[in-house]
């Protein structure tokens, strides 16, 4: 499984090579690793619902971080989606951005997420989970400002970035409650013992902070207003991400918690409400759009609501009513947006009222097309006919709240009925006028893709039974952590489900007809819009700008006087307080110095005085080079030769350096007024007494000495008998690794800025 | 200004830094050296080359181009920390192989070494595009 991610995190690196490639082939050549891997994880599919595969590689051990992977019918299932509905858009993506001269960063960030999501639905790590949720946030955002040329991409990029990484804060906060409260971060074994978190003080925390996170990845009112923005992304992207797979990592990890926290009636309440009023708000927004993308968009937030709602209600009906509507979603939703994606490609817009009669033009697509708005819509025999059958059937068996959720479901499936006629059959099948002959049926790469699916949407929903032996039945079980019957069929009789259905029907179709007045009723209602959260996050941005800019005038004023006071300053206060905590304590032994420390000790006072005298930058910067001499003669005297080397090179450098500038600076002069010599002089004084006396009461403090430990340490176990070159590579070569990468970047900001200001490109 | 001096000095001088940062780089690991120091004495015998001879001509004399050492010596010191995670030991784990060489002893070589050069690659890089600027800028004004 580890395998599996890496290669789509390879394949990522490897785009720069495909570049001279034929740019149609690309999407093919690409697809097929989704592919490859779809087959093989059918494969392993089959035995999982009785024994999942567990795989480990340690990784971080001492933080309780293993690269542990789970295969259970749950993760089987949600990868399957993954690689499926992966590889049928990267083919389509070929197709679709077949002139974009981005393509390989395109396919990069796509590939890059594609591992990411697959890492999360396998991972068995609680922070391995979190790792990938970020990483998913992250090449989400990096999909959706793909067009960086686009203000609007960029603001929607952001948006998006802001509240899911947000929310996985708030998430990672849980998590780590949850490790706290099992002492473990393997899924395999807190799973094992979920009435360790249930009698956990910390319960009530760990779940509201995980439901929060896993709302504001789902979209779920009221984090839900990125997703409409994530639109500004490349058509494949909406398909992939923000329909058929990221948005359904909140779904997943409330689902793989299911056992841990759910039954609870916190869990009921808080998963019910926000799950009704996303399928609510998110379904009635939905018509009163004009844009294709955005219909679909705000109906994904419809749908994920209807999730969120049944695992709240958590009764083995609603699993599995979530489960085969997840998989349906994911299937008819993803072949929405890729004909979507077509007909803007082919007509050049996405205005619903602009779109009429283009079965005729594109007969495929328009296939395509109804097929998966009907098992939008839930019309027989559809797999998201079945999926919605089990919903209500779920709503009207729930004993306390039948008589909220049922009645709410079906207005929201009416109006999820309405969009999928809006989407998928009108713009199809309706009179209009006549198409020029020019316009036809886009290429096979981009076809296939969403006809697979929609064709797929069909026969799940004639022949469930492939589907639920495999997957779903396994899948609900790792859900309801209880062994459970998966029977799906088209027919259940006349019960009152069908008659629920029936009504659904006439109603969306009322509805759809309706819209229009609908529309305008609406208008009436943009007072309301002042409230919505899009307006609150803006001002807070806002705010926090603004903040930012005060703070920055007052800290970054462009002073480096000013700059040098702020440290010293508090470096001095910093140590004072420190001082006054440890109560004053003043060391009186101390050795005398030696006539060697004597005479550096004089080059040091000698030079500041000089320093503090002279008058021109050449003679000023000999003079504090014989104070670093002074310190160099303080280092040899105390064995520490590298130190010494160091300090005698920089002193070295800095006076080329100097010297190199000298011609740029401006003539010494005596500028400085009497009081800024005297606050100069007292900054001064106060610092270099406050490092004096620090160094002075360090040996005072008793404690494990980490020197002594690098001492025993550094032959035997570091190989190098120079202590401080072992600690700068082998025992602390973290630091020192971000150390030269910053000095990198300093070299490299150099170079651009002195050849910008020349107007010359790097 | 007599630059004679200066030009004959630096060329003298260059080769010989360059085999003492050798030298320091190499012994670092037991003895006073390593790749920050190695990096800062072959700058300083850059720079005076530089300094005598002006751009063009010290950017001849190198076969490589200064800004690629950045690139090469950040992703040299990432491998040597990655190399282990191959060997499923931790990132940075310090991995170490011996030789013995006849009549010399023996060799000892490991990651950390490795690691110490992508540092004086990655400090000799950066330090000579800043001076190269300034010594650059110097000119055009």
């Amino acid at each position: 499984m580890l395998a599996a991610v890496l290669s789509c995190y390879l394949l990522a690196l490897l785009q720069p090579i495909f570049h001279p490639f034929d740019r149609r082939r690309v999407g093919w050549l690409i697809g097929l690793l989704p592919m490859i891997l779809t087959l093989q994880f059918w494969g392993l599919s089959e035995e999982v619902g009785l024994n999942p595969l567990v795989e480990s590689y340690a990784w971080v051990p001492f933080l309780g971080l293993e690269a542990s992977f789970l295969l259970d019918g749950l993760s089987a299932t949600l990868a399957l989606m993954v690689l499926g509905i992966g590889a049928g858009v990267m083919v389509y993506s070929g197709g679709y951005l077949e002139d974009h001269p981005d393509l390989d960063r395109f396919f990069s960030y796509m590939l890059v997420f594609m591992g990411s999501m697959l890492g999360l639905v396998l991972a068995g790590n609680l922070l391995l989970i979190y790792v990938f949720w970020e990483l998913t946030s992250f090449s989400s955002f990096l999909l959706i400002g793909f067009h960086h040329e686009r203000p609007g991409a960029r603001g929607a990029a952001q948006r998006a970035l802001v509240v899911t990484v947000t929310g996985g804060l708030m998430l990672l906060a849980g998590l780590i409650l949850i490790g706290q409260a099992a002492g473990t971060y393997e899924l395999v074994e807190i799973l094992a013992h979920p009435e360790v978190i249930a009698n956990s003080p910390y319960f009530e925390a760990i779940l509201v902070l995980v439901a929060l996170g896993c709302f504001t990845k789902s979209a779920q009112v009221p984090f839900h207003f990125w997703l409409p923005g994530a639109m500004a992304a490349p058509t494949p992207v909406s398909a992939y991400l923000h329909s058929a797979t990221m948005v359904n990592a909140g779904i997943y990890l409330l689902a793989r918690l299911h056992p841990l926290l759910g039954g609870s009636d916190l869990w009921f309440y808080l998963l019910g409400v926000t799950g009704l009023a996303s399928m609510l708000i998110g379904a009635v927004t939905a018509l009163m759009q004009e844009d294709l993308k955005l219909v679909l968009a705000y109906s994904s937030i419809s749908v994920l609501g209807v999730l969120v709602m049944l695992l709240g209600i958590g009764t083995e009906m609603a699993l599995k009513a979530m489960l085969v509507l997840l998989v349906g979603h994911g299937l008819y939703k993803s072949a929405l947006f890729l004909v979507a994606g077509i007909v803007d490609h082919v007509m050049g817009t996405r205005e619903v009222r602009r779109l009429q009669g283009l079965s005729k033009i594109m007969p495929i697509t328009a296939l395509a097309a109804g097929l998966a708005a009907f098992s939008n819509a839930g019309i027989p025999p559809m797999f998201g006919f079945v999926g919605k059958e089990l919903l209500y059937e779920a709503g009207l068996a729930h004993s306390g709240w039948y008589y909220v959720i049922l009645p709410v479901s079906m207005l929201s499936s009416m109006f999820l009925f309405a969009t999928a006629w809006l989407v998928g059959v009108h713009p199809f099948w309706s009179q209009g006028p006549k198409h020029p002959k020019t316009l036809g049926e886009p290429p096979l790469s981009m076809w296939l893709g969403p006809t697979v699916f929609a064709l797929a949407g069909l026969f799940f929903g004639i022949f469930p039974g492939h589907l639920t032996q495999r997957l779903l039945e396994p899948a609900v079980q790792a859900v309801f952590a209880q062994p459970v019957q998966v029977e799906l069929e088209l027919w259940h009789g006349l019960t009152p489900t069908l008659f629920f259905s029936i009504l659904t029907v006439v109603g969306g179709f009322l509805f759809f007809l309706g819209r229009d007045r609908l529309q305008l009723r609406s208008f009436a209602l943009r007072p309301l819009a002042q409230l919505s959260p899009l307006r609150l996050y803006h001002s807070s941005l806002e705010g926090l700008q603004r903040m930012a800019t005060i703070e920055t005038r007052f800290l970054q004023n462009g002073y480096l006087r000013f700059y040098l006071i702020v440290i010293f300053g508090s470096v001095a206060l910093l140590q004072l307080v420190g001082w006054a905590y440890s109560g004053w304590v003043f060391p009186l032994e101390w050795e005398a110095p030696d006539l060697a420390e004597l005479a550096a000790l004089a080059l040091i006072f000698g030079g500041t005085l000089a320093a503090l005298k002279v008058r021109s930058f050449l003679r000023g910067i000999f003079s504090v080079g014989v104070v670093g001499l002074g310190v160099v003669l303080f280092f040899a005297l105390h064995s520490a030769p590298d130190l010494a080397m160091t300090q005698v090179l920089v002193e070295t450098l800095s006076l080329v350096l100097v010297v190199l500038m000298l011609t740029k600076l401006p003539h010494y002069l005596k500028r400085s007024s009497r009081w800024v010599y005297l606050r100069d002089g007292a900054v001064s004084i106060l610092f270099g007494a406050s490092i004096s006396l620090g160094l002075l009461l360090s040996p005072a403090f008793e404690g494990a000495r980490v020197s002594l430990w690098h001492k025993a340490l550094a032959l035997s176990a570091g190989h190098g008998g120079n202590i401080v070159n072992v600690i700068l590579v082998d025992f602390r070569a973290l630091d020192t690794l971000g150390e030269i990468s910053v000095l990198a970047a300093a070299g490299i900001g150099v170079y651009s800025l002195f050849n910008l200001k020349r107007g010359r490109t790097p | 200004m007599n630059l004679n001096l200066l030009k004959t000095g630096a060329k003298l001088l260059l080769p010989i830094f360059v085999v003492m940062a050798l030298w320091l780089l190499l012994r670092g690991h037991n003895a006073p050296g390593g790749g920050f120091i190695a990096a800062l004495v072959f700058i300083t015998g850059y720079g005076l080359y530089l300094f005598a001879y002006g751009v063009e001509a010290s950017r001849r004399i190198l076969p490589f181009d200064p800004r690629s050492l950045i690139g090469v010596g950040l992703l040299t010191a990432l491998f040597s920390a990655a190399w282990p995670v191959v060997w499923r030991q931790p990132f940075f784990q310090g991995m170490w192989w011996s030789w013995d060489l006849p009549g010399w002893g023996p060799l000892m070589l490991g990651t950390p070494v490795l690691f110490d050069l992508g540092v004086f690659l990655v400090v000799s890089g950066a330090l000579m595009i800043i001076l190269t600027s300034f010594e650059e800028s110097r000119w055009n004004s």
